[in-house]
């Protein structure tokens, strides 16, 4: 069963060849017995699952099934949880129990899924290898076989490698420069983070508010479509959530490509990319032409700029958001205060990790008197010529495509000395966050028996034309189904 | 050396909306800590503001009542700081795109001068909550501070002028009339003991004549008008004796104690906070339409400019009665319920601002919390015009009244016995009575020749006509009958 989708779990319950308790025991039983090698998981919640579960079963037998009904999953540890600590990997909420769900959750809740737990996160989001997690780094399935403990990527490497180590099915996860999209990547798995606004962010803990949208994480492009189904809409909740029909993402899964006009940004076939993975993404384009696409080179001729860009404009966003943790009112608090002062100095000092801090001092810097114009405004310029740049692209194709990541998961540890070396990371991701528009990882082959992902980009709400592309490249290739030994 | 003072404020207005500006919260005055403050106000993680179009309205009515440009496009900031009561650590408001941009308010000063305060902006920001000094004690007995988020989140416009001001009272008048604004618009309950209305003064001293501004201080936190003209006149002092000793003014913030009349610094320009403010990132701009100005410009109520317009053409009272009378709406709203009653606008308006003010100011109530309505003192006024009864006699009624001894001011002229006798016949014979008793003083009265002296000794037969008539006779009556008695 672990190795099944979203998809066909919902036809095994709806044949009734198991019950939602049974399934959700299997998979409780599964996380039990591997996590240990993983750490994928941050909190599993057996009990409530399985009360869930019996739930769901009650309500198929009542006849008011949906198609999540009694599907497991996990949810990245930032969806705030009715009853369930939601730490976003931080000391600083090792023991917050938010009294409400995200709007995520409770959408999932209402569809009756069964969550089994929460996923493991760089801390706050901020990071690409699910390191600076309070809880403990978490471990890529590949490479452990050769010997290596490598990187999952991140921050969304708990779900990333739950879904891949067959732990879950599927996994909701966030993406604010590519959070979803490299841990899909290093760990052979689609991911989708969907056009800013179209994912509500109620009770998804910020990071930086302009560039954090939710999003999906499964071993298939149609199971993120049916994720998608329930994750997407309009939310009173979030002032920046767009009112916008949502179609049903399955429905347009198998359009025919023909036609279909991929751009290839020159900018992401840099000398930054080692010649085995550019291999590996121009046979993933070579298939789309087979698939009746046609190919031309691109420009986003500002793309240079939006690390820098994003390394402003996120840490100055994070100094504030993360302002709220400062021991009054929930979360953690130092021993002892002296008075306010030392409360608040020691709270952040003793709560945050390094990483975390580090954003939070150069985010300051930016918006500080004297540094605001040179800093904070000027990225924010940068930002609107990174925006016209994908603006111009889209006029003349349909999708973008480039490899996810300059290389594959990295062994753990190489990184965490060097920050900008990490940063780099996301050097294919971040412009996406920055313009704001929908884009997907998927498997697209191997290099030194590590997964490669081929990164899709769409003009903003088009998530139903990439998951179609990415459906029908899966329909034809079989990178996605291959297990980590 | 002669010295120009130059004044600007800075008011801080709560909008009486019913719910706060990004949550759904009750805004109520006086719940139990901590009883109105949402996850939202709380600023538990993953939370978002949601904007309160009451808030919006508001705001725009209020840039229209003062001849306001209102900004088609308004951008929210964070304010950065931490303080326990500011629960995210920072502040939402506007700084670089305010919704109400620069306008102006006319002020009608003593002695039939007028004056122009210009505004520079209004801009929509949240208030934070309370923090409770010393309310709380720990195990040792330490004093701790507790938290009320209650008041977080509740909407403020922030409203900043020029510096158009020239001493206390310019500024004292601009703060009524900002005070009769906001209360008419119906946007703010008005209540300064409640912190609905917070003034901010900015005070700097020229050498008279100057163009060049001096150094400024700001007085914060002012909550009724007098302890504003007070903390002015004494900052102008303070900065007069500094600079007069050839000293330069430190620009900083300072508290007032009105209690004490003194002040004291809060922190200088040096240790003022680098707020960092940048654009709220989970407010999207706010667009206002034509369509929503023009719908705040039809529910736009009378002002008080129009109002004392009206009170002079309609009830023909002067310009300062119409003045005083219509620049707070609530009193405003008391005598004309008052004047529907007691007809007579003149009266009315003189007992309003004599008897019925100053028993307020002893007992230092707002006119909502006046014991007596406006009909009950029309009421008042109508027996005071028909002569029913005496002015002594109606203060005896309104006595009764605001103690709440009786509703009904017929029933107490009745129960009291102050009705006036009118009836000549009988007066007439009270007086030849009176006079026969007291034959010395009629011949003294009639023998003195200087008319002030005659009129002074009319007064001594007031008392025993009065005492005659067990207080009931009508005094105007009395005195021209006894004129005409003892012969001019």
């Amino acid at each position: 069963m672990h190795n099944k989708s979203v998809a066909e779990l919902s036809r095994e319950l709806e044949s009734g060849k198991i019950s939602s308790v049974e399934l959700t025991q299997q998979f409780l039983d599964r996380i039990k017995r591997e996590d240990g090698q993983f750490n994928s998981f941050i909190t599993v919640t057996e009990e409530q699952a399985l009360a869930d579960a019996k739930a769901a079963d009650e309500q198929r037998a009542a006849g008011n099934a949906t198609l999540w009904t009694g599907v497991p999953f996990a949810h990245k540890d930032i969806f705030c949880t009715t009853g369930v600590r939601t730490t976003c990997g931080s000391k600083m909420l090792e023991n917050f129990v938010p009294p409400y769900d995200a709007t995520v959750t409770e959408n999932f809740r209402n569809a009756g899924a069964v969550c089994l737990g929460k996923t493991n996160m760089d801390e706050f989001a901020m990071g690409s290898s699910t390191e600076s997690s309070y809880f403990g780094a978490t471990t890529n399935p590949w490479g452990l076989s050769q010997g290596d403990k490598r990187v999952p990527g991140g921050s969304s490497g708990g779900s990333a490698a739950a879904v891949a180590a067959r732990l879950v099915p599927a996994a909701t996860a966030t993406d604010t420069g590519g959070s979803i999209r490299q841990p899909a990547a290093l760990c052979g798995i689609t991911g989708l983070k969907p056009t800013y606004g179209r994912v509500s962010r109620y009770g998804m803990i910020a990071f930086a508010s302009s560039l954090d949208q939710g999003g999906t994480m499964a071993r298939t492009a149609e199971d993120n479509a049916l994720m998608l189904n329930v994750m997407a809409g309009y939310d009173p909740k979030d002032s920046t959530s767009v009112d916008r029909e949502v179609p049903d993402y399955t429905a347009t899964l198998n359009e025919p490509l023909k036609g279909l006009r991929i751009g290839l940004p020159k900018e992401y076939f840099s000398d930054q990319l080692s010649p085995a993975m550019e291999q590996q993404v121009r046979n993933a384009v070579k298939e789309y032409e087979k698939l009746g696409a046609t190919v031309k080179e691109v420009s986003l001729p500002n793309a240079r700029l939006a690390i820098a860009a994003y390394y402003v404009i996120a840490p100055a966003e994070a100094s504030a958001n993360l302002s709220r943790f400062d021991g009054a009112r929930y979360g953690y608090r130092c021993a002892d205060p002296k008075d306010l002062m030392d409360m608040y100095t020691r709270t952040r000092a003793e709560g945050f990790g390094a990483e975390v801090k580090r954003r939070i001092l150069v985010g300051t810097y930016a918006l500080s008197a004297g540094y605001f114009d040179a800093y904070y405004l000027k990225a924010q310029k940068v930002r609107r010529l990174i925006q016209q740049d994908f603006v111009n692209a889209f006029k003349d194709v349909d999708v973008l495509m480039s490899p996810t990541t300059p290389s594959p998961a990295f062994i753990q540890g190489e990184k965490t000395n060097d920050p900008v070396t990490m940063y780099l990371e996301d050097v294919f991701t971040i412009a996406v966050n920055l313009a704001g528009v929908p884009a997907m990882s998927v498997p697209a082959g191997f290099v030194d028996g590590l997964p490669v992902g081929l990164q899709m980009i769409g003009d903003y709400f088009s998530e139903a034309r990439l998951l179609n592309a990415a459906h029908l490249f899966q329909q034809a290739t079989d990178w996605h189904q291959r297990e980590a030994q | 050396m002669q010295w120009d003072i130059v004044i600007g404020l800075e008011i801080h207005v709560q909008l009486a909306t019913k719910t706060k500006i990004f949550s759904g919260s009750s805004t109520a005055y006086g719940a139990e800590p901590n009883t109105q403050a949402s996850a939202v106000d709380l600023a538990m993680p993953g939370t978002l503001p949601v904007p309160n179009e009451q808030a919006f309205r508001y705001a725009v009515m209020f840039g229209l009542a003062v001849n306001a440009d209102i900004e088609r496009r308004s951008v929210f900031e964070r304010k950065n700081y931490f303080y326990p009561d500011l629960p995210k650590g920072y502040q939402t408001t506007q700084l670089e795109r305010p919704i109400v941009g620069p306008g102006y308010v006319d002020l009608d000063l003593a002695g039939g001068k007028t004056k122009r305060v210009r505004i520079h902006h209004a801009h929509l920001e949240e208030d934070a909550g309370k923090s409770l000094h010393d309310t709380f004690y720990d195990e040792l007995g330490h004093g701790m501070t507790g938290i009320d988020l209650n008041r977080a989140g509740t909407p403020l416009i922030e409203v900043v002028t020029e510096p158009d001001m020239t001493n206390a009272e310019e500024a004292v008048a601009f703060a009524k009339k900002l005070h009769g604004i906001v209360t008419s618009l119906g946007i703010c309950d008005g209540d300064m003991s409640q912190g609905s209305m917070r003034f901010d003064v900015n005070i700097s001293l020229k050498p008279k004549g100057s163009d060049t501004l001096g150094t400024r201080t700001e007085t914060k936190n002012l909550n009724s008008f007098r302890f504003m003209e007070q903390a002015i006149a004494h900052e102008v002092e303070r900065q007069m004796d500094i600079l007069e000793d050839g000293g330069t003014i430190v620009q900083e913030t300072r508290l007032y104690n009105g209690d004490r009349d003194e002040s004291r610094s809060m922190r200088t320009k040096e240790e003022a906070n680098d707020y960092r403010y940048f654009p709220c990132p989970d407010l999207l701009p706010v667009e206002i339409d034509e369509s929503f100005i023009e719908e705040a410009r039809n529910s736009l109520p009378e002002l008080p400019d129009a109002r004392k317009a009206r009170f002079m053409e309609h009830y023909g009272l002067n310009d300062y009665d119409a003045g005083l009378l219509a620049g707070d709406s609530k009193l405003a709203a008391f005598f004309e319920e008052a004047v529907s009653h007691g007809k007579d606008a003149k009266l009315t308006s003189n007992w309003i601002q004599g008897e019925f003010s100053a028993r307020l100011n002893a007992e230092e109530k707002s006119v909502a919390e006046s014991p007596i309505t406006g009909a009950q003192l029309g009421d008042l006024v109508v027996r005071i015009a028909d002569n029913t009864i005496s002015s002594a006699g109606a203060k005896k009624v309104f006595e009764a009244l605001w103690s709440g001894e009786n509703d009904n001011v017929d029933a107490i002229i009745d129960a009291k016995g102050l009705k006036q006798v009118s009836d000549t016949g009988a007066l007439e014979s009270m007086v030849d009575e009176v006079l026969a008793g007291m034959p010395d003083q009629v011949a003294q009265y009639q023998n003195e020749e200087d008319p002030k002296k005659r009129k002074k000794m009319l007064g001594g037969f007031m008392g025993p006509l009065m005492k005659a008539s067990k207080g009931q006779g009508n005094p105007k009556l009395f005195n021209e009958i006894l004129v005409k008695k003892l012969g001019g």
